[in-house]
């Protein structure tokens, strides 16, 4: 039965990643794109050959697209807003005498 | 939602591209926004895919193991900024495969100069002195669109692309100093591509029907015809260092305006080639459909396999 189903449903797309790029050891990794591959593994040879042709990375991150959740740009006020006024959370919140240059 | 507020979402949005924020997948969109978006980033995704075919013909000819390492790295470059583009195209809520059977089925464009055939080795040098040259033209502006991971790729594809055109011009320089026949074939290149090259910067503006729009939202900075402009005007001197020739009786260095005059492109054919009667439109079509189809089999299997890896650990994990 589920051999048939699989035929059924004619074709299965690779699913999609996210790539994350290491660019240099003390560096972040930091998010390069995306691409397609049937597992984790082709996905970070894929990756290799697609964002480190010219030794772009050290290192490189793959994670299912899917498994990624993300916040709503539309949930931007409740999610963002409430750091607005707090002034007091950077150091020039702060009153000090011009004898003290640096601090 | 109502009209009015579809229109005050949307002039916060022009507003947000005016002050120069970029526009994320997840922000709220346009739908023209989104659809020409999808239009233009996948045309160019095409053109890159389609573009590794009249070069590929070429790989297993090259006359040296140099010029065989750069010609397949550039092919390689090319596929890479295929896959850039389509994963920043997918960010818009395509899929893949859609845009693989907009191609297919020839719904979607690619840039028409992939149309004109390689028949000579010296195509490989004026493909990427020419051919590269006016497509850095028309990228270099992109790096700034509004959208942003149109943005990030473009900025990738652009660092990567200068090597391009440095390989190309230096094809040309050695078959321009080589013998009577090299240089012949060097001209003869030159003679073949200079004005489909012309014709990649777009129809004129008078011609060009999304320009406005597409200036508003940063995905055009300067007009078909300034490229244009600038792309002979850099260009000719380049052709006169090596000793070649421009195929333009009209063209001539116009003191007052600081630039070139140029002779009258054949826009017919420029029409005939976008409407499919290109020399080599069928044949690029048969050679990308061919090896989708063909490759099935393969994606299928690697699917199969990965599938049948993840059944095996989670049963060990029982």
């Amino acid at each position: 039965m589920k051999q048939y189903l699989y035929i059924m449903s004619n074709k299965k797309n690779w699913p999609l990643w996210e790539i994350f790029v290491r660019s240099k050891n003390g560096l972040e990794h930091r998010h390069f794109g995306s691409l397609h591959a049937a597992d984790a593994e082709m996905a970070l040879e894929n990756a290799r050959d697609v964002y480190t042709r010219r030794n772009e990375g050290v290192s490189i991150w793959v994670v299912e697209s899917k498994n990624i959740t993300a916040s709503n740009p539309e949930n931007n006020g409740e999610m963002f807003e409430p750091a607005h006024d707090k002034v007091y959370r950077h150091p020039t919140f702060y009153d000090l005498p011009d004898e003290v240059k640096h601090m | 939602m109502s009209e009015e507020q579809i229109r005050s979402l949307e002039n916060q949005f022009e507003a947000r591209i005016a002050r120069d924020e970029k526009i994320e997948p997840k922000d709220w969109m346009p739908e023209k926004y989104r659809k020409t978006h999808i239009r233009q980033m996948s045309q160019h995704a095409h053109s890159e895919v389609v573009g590794m075919l009249p070069e590929g013909n070429w790989i297993t000819r090259a006359p040296s193991l140099r010029r065989k390492v750069a010609l397949l790295a550039k092919v390689q470059d090319e596929a890479g900024h295929g896959l850039y583009l389509y994963s920043a195209c997918e960010t818009l809520g395509i899929s893949r495969d859609e845009l693989y059977d907009q191609l297919h089925s020839g719904k979607a464009k690619y840039s028409s100069i992939f149309n004109y055939p390689t028949v000579t080795w010296a195509d490989m040098g004026a493909i990427g002195w020419l051919v590269d040259g006016a497509a850095i033209i028309n990228q270099v502006p992109l790096c700034n669109t509004s959208y942003g991971p149109y943005a990030r790729a473009m900025i990738r594809v652009c660092k990567e692309e200068s090597f391009h055109q440095r390989q190309g011009y230096e094809i040309m320089i050695k078959l321009a100093n080589g013998t009577p026949e090299q240089k012949e074939l060097a001209q003869d290149a030159l003679n073949r591509w200079w004005w489909p090259s012309l014709m990649m910067l777009g129809p004129t503006d008078a011609e060009s029907i999304h320009t406005e729009q597409s200036m508003k939202w940063k995905l055009k900075r300067k007009s078909n015809d300034d490229l244009r402009q600038q792309f002979i005007d850099q260009t000719v001197p380049q052709a006169e260092l090596i000793g070649l020739t421009i195929p333009d009786p009209d063209l001539k260095w116009n003191e007052e305006k600081g630039c070139y005059d140029f002779g009258e492109i054949n826009w017919d054919e420029f029409w005939q080639v976008v409407k499919g009667h290109g020399p080599c439109n069928k044949e690029r079509m048969k050679a990308r459909v061919g090896a989708w189809e063909e490759g099935e089999w393969v994606r299928d299997a690697a699917m199969a396999h990965a599938e049948k890896k993840q059944e095996r650990k989670q049963k060990q994990a029982v």
